[in-house]
């Protein structure tokens, strides 16, 4: 038997006897980037759609860096919030460094531009095309900013899936900020490089059957939700 | 009559497009005025401005008495919300409590026969039937001005027959009504007074009978030859 199909058998029986490192691993894993998206959401969203209808001087300046920040390499980001958390850092007297805080703080940064791109994106279309109408309605363009992002809630649903995708599958900015130590900061991914460096490719593997079922299933949840609304 | 409107000299330019030129008219209060041309003449820039959505780029509008407006779009947008929300939305956005609001909706909704809609989401419904939502939606504000973008152009006859009786219903009760139509069956049953907007200039402005019936400029004489065929 191949190394491959051997590996993928030993994941298979690690994935359903419900290993106690590998689900330590996954449900940190996911703590950690729900807790991102929830943060960078929060910020995002609103954010997002006030850009979105918003003419301002500066705004393609705005937009251009926004574009760029959507190609930020997650070791970058790593870096950049280990020297903030660092003990010589303007963070640094939080304490939060080689911490699940740490974690979710980097995962923020770097999912931040994400969701304010896309939701920017959605609302400037939608207003472009119905904004007018909302205005015409009594709708100040913040109120129209809070009206065309509810509206637009399905749409938008997607945007956080990208953005959860984007969290729960970089690796540079976690292994920086978060330092891999086993039971506390260790995450599918620092994980799944550091299984694949010792030569246990069965656990690799699974962490990466688990990473990629967690992406499947959330992109099938939203369907799910499309169609019922479509349907409606 | 009261003054309600008056332009004086406005232009409005998108880029290099010049979408009016030099306009100048005024409207008073209870004129159901029509505005026609072909397409790209300026009507829909005309009723944004008039309704404060577009500023000119030059020359000045003078809204002469505060008038509550509400505007009807050819293609009304709705939320993705009951037909009854989107209706109270309008109403909410202008200070009501949303109960309120609710209340006054259902109201609107039965003046536009669409009562047992209410609960219906608003983007299920036919077009037809969304333009009836959007003018209980426009009518729920009690405007003393409504302006109506071309408002039976995407309906089916009877949907257009049921649109264009209530929006007569409302200029009955005393509401000015400014709209624009390529419909000129529409125009000589809906207005009292006719302005030919050719890119983007005012010109002819007639009452309705005159126009249709009087000497025009060539440029609006050819538009109704065009038309009546």
């Amino acid at each position: 038997m191949s190394t491959f199909s051997s590996s993928l058998t030993a994941a298979f029986s690690l994935v359903t006897g419900m290993d106690p490192l590998l689900l330590d691993v996954v449900l940190r894993s996911l703590a950690v980037s729900a807790s991102a998206c929830l943060i960078a959401s929060s910020l995002g969203l609103l954010l997002g759609a006030w850009i979105g209808v918003s003419r301002f001087r500066g705004r393609g300046v705005v937009l251009a860096l926004l574009n760029t920040a959507l190609a930020l390499p997650s070791v970058v980001v790593g870096l950049v919030v280990y020297l903030l958390l660092s003990r010589s850092g303007p963070l640094g007297f939080l304490g939060w460094l080689f911490s699940f805080k740490a974690m979710v703080f980097a995962q923020s940064v770097l999912v931040l531009p994400v969701v304010v791109a896309l939701v920017r994106q959605t609302i400037e279309d939608a207003d472009n095309n119905h904004g007018e109408q909302f205005s015409s309605l009594g709708a100040a363009p913040f109120m129209r900013s809070l009206i065309l992002l509810w509206d637009q809630r399905y749409a938008l649903l997607t945007v956080l899936v990208a953005a959860f995708g984007r969290a729960i599958s970089e690796v540079g900015a976690v292994m920086i900020v978060g330092g891999n130590i086993d039971g506390f900061t260790r995450v599918m991914t620092t994980s799944i490089a550091l299984e694949t460096s010792k030569g246990d490719l069965p656990m690799a593997l699974a962490l990466g059957m688990v990473l990629l079922g967690v992406v499947l299933l959330l992109n099938g949840l939203i369907n799910v939700v499309k169609r019922v609304v479509a349907a409606q | 009559m009261t003054q309600l409107f008056n332009l004086q000299s406005a232009s409005v330019q998108f880029g290099s497009v010049r979408a009016l030129i030099d306009c100048d008219l005024s409207i008073s209060v209870g004129e159901r005025v029509a505005f026609i041309g072909s397409n790209g003449s300026g009507k829909s820039t005309m009723l944004r401005v008039l309704h404060g959505l577009l500023a000119p780029s030059t020359g000045v509008l003078s809204v002469k008495a505060f008038a509550a407006q509400a505007m009807l779009f050819q293609r009304p947008y709705m939320l993705r919300a009951s037909v009854l929300h989107n209706i109270a939305l309008g109403l909410w956005l202008r200070g009501q409590s949303w109960a309120a609001a609710k209340d006054q909706a259902l109201q609107a909704l039965t003046r536009v026969g669409l009562t047992a809609l209410a609960t219906r989401n608003a983007k299920a419904l036919s077009i037809g039937q969304q333009q009836r939502v959007a003018l209980a939606r426009a009518w729920a504000v009690k405007p003393q001005v409504m302006l109506l973008d071309e408002p039976t152009a995407s309906l089916d006859p009877s949907a257009k027959h049921e649109v264009e009786r209530l929006i007569a219903e409302f200029a009955d009760s005393g509401m000015t009504l400014i709209f624009s139509s390529h419909n000129l069956g529409q125009v000589k049953r809906l207005a009292s007074r006719v302005i030919y907007l050719e890119q983007g200039r005012v010109v002819a402005d007639l009452p309705t009978y005159d126009f249709f019936n009087g000497p025009l400029p060539v440029a609006a004489e050819n538009f109704l030859k065009g038309e009546l065929g």
